[in-house]
């Protein structure tokens, strides 16, 4: 397993041995913090905003002690003067010991890593990846669990378009699941990741209700339905109240569920369900932290 | 002796077991229209694999490997004859490439391949029916979705 120099690009290109051991890595830097970046710069180039996932890239690399220098939107940059993606890199790449790049254009965190000679770590690429999510999202529920294996785990909400479910369900695939996918007819997982589980003897199950599906779960995965992928609005306002968990939803739920959320959240999730015990999502986003952490200072091989 | 539908050629490539409705698109791909020797067409012969088949017998043409890839991609129960004085001198049936480089475009238009210069890479993960990964922005897509490069 070597991890100095590599590109963090996609889920898909990890093992998982490789994630486990991401993870362990991850949870030792959290217990015992190490200035393992220390006189080294991270470059986030941000051709989009993303306040939280860059805040928490700069949060890691600064408790690694390493210095942060970049841009927070290409408004600001030679982009807006029509520079390309990989002239920008090729420059940027002189100045950084590591880049860290999140663009609205799916394959654009692809590209950058083959313009850069530093490594290169996709901080999301419009619909397509964002690895640094997933290995967070697998910290939670590792940390929350104790394990990744034979864990039953319910995705809800816009499984068609969700870039986040599309990854954890790839993710998750290598740790023998039982899958249950709760979403509108429009926004069902798309047969491409069905065929993938089918393939790896997954078990799943599709339903549009919540209830009683989420009753047996050890995990659920809410995630923000958009208006804009619904032609109707009429077919919107019905789904968003439908698919709304309350303390009521979770009344008859086991009592370790643990209920995930990407952030942000709308009205998916209501504000009652924070303190019940079931909430982790907060934890969720605090755990992009250590997770960031260790994949900085994996391929910077200040850890081997 | 048997009866030959379409006329022999000297040297040249025969393109054979491809189905009717293919022989536009290896028309295409092999810009024939612009190839200035005789090319001959027959859709719909009798075969005993396919049921009807077409045959493309193209005059002084030896393919290079990137058309008979684009071949395979969009043809691929296609076999091709080298004739040399109007023998069959090699009988090859084309095969898929397990990777594409700057052959198809990226049907996604939010792919970085669509927006900057840069040569699209699809791997195939499946041979039938035919599916490709964008190397880039990781879309599979079939058949239907796959447009050459010009």
């Amino acid at each position: 397993m070597v991890f100095k120099d590599r590109d963090v690009i996609s889920i898909n290109d990890f093992s998982k041995d490789e994630i486990l051991y991401v993870l362990k890595i991850a949870k030792n830097l959290e217990q015992n913090p190490k200035p393992l970046a220390k006189g080294k710069i991270m470059a986030p180039l941000f051709f989009e905003p993303s306040t939280r996932t860059r805040m928490s890239f700069i949060a890691a690399m600064e408790r690694l002690e390493g210095e942060v220098d970049g841009f927070a939107s290409s408004k600001i940059t030679s982009v807006k003067k029509g520079e390309t993606l990989w002239d920008t890199v090729k420059t940027v790449e002189k100045y950084t010991d590591l880049i860290v790049i999140r663009h609205p254009l799916e394959g654009a965190a692809r590209l950058a890593a083959e313009a850069s000679s530093k490594p290169v770590i996709n901080a999301g690429d419009g619909a397509n990846q964002h690895p640094t999510q997933t290995l967070l999202d697998l910290y939670t529920i590792w940390k929350t669990k104790g394990g990744l294996t034979n864990l039953k785990i319910g995705l809800l909400g816009d499984l068609k378009y969700g870039r986040t479910v599309h990854s954890l369900v790839t993710a998750m695939a290598h740790f023998n699941p039982k899958f249950t996918f709760i979403s509108p007819e429009a926004l069902k997982m798309p047969d491409s990741y069905l065929i993938m589980l089918d393939e790896n003897k997954i078990q799943y199950t599709e339903t549009e209700e919540i209830l009683p599906a989420i009753n047996d779960l050890d995990i659920l995965y809410v995630t923000r339905i958009q208006k804009e992928r619904f032609p109707d609005p009429i077919e919107y306002e019905r789904y968003k109240g439908a698919y709304r968990i309350t303390k009521n939803t979770l009344s008859s739920v086991k009592k370790d569920l643990k209920i995930m959320h990407p952030l942000p959240r709308v009205n998916e999730i209501c504000k009652e369900v924070d303190n019940t015990g079931h909430a982790i999502y907060f934890e969720q986003a605090a755990n992009g932290i250590p997770v960031r952490e260790a994949l900085i200072a994996l391929v910077l091989g200040k850890i081997k | 002796m048997k009866e030959l539908k379409v006329s022999a050629i000297k040297k040249g490539t025969v393109i054979d077991h491809i189905h009717s409705e293919e022989v536009f698109k290896v028309m295409d791909i092999l810009k024939l229209e612009k190839h200035p020797e005789m090319t001959s067409i027959a859709i719909n012969l009798g075969s005993k694999k396919m049921g009807k088949k077409a045959i493309i017998k193209i005059e002084n043409k030896f393919l290079t490997k990137k058309e008979v890839d684009k071949i395979a991609i969009f043809c691929p129960t296609a076999s091709l004859n080298i004739i040399k004085n109007y023998k069959v001198a090699e009988k090859t049936k084309v095969r898929l490439p397990e990777t594409f480089e700057n052959v198809i475009k990226c049907p996604n238009p939010n792919c970085i391949t669509n927006h900057e210069e840069v040569d699209t890479q699809f791997r195939v993960i499946k041979k039938t029916p035919v599916l490709m990964k964008c190397h880039y922005c990781e879309r599979i897509i079939d058949k239907d979705h796959f447009e050459l490069v010009s």
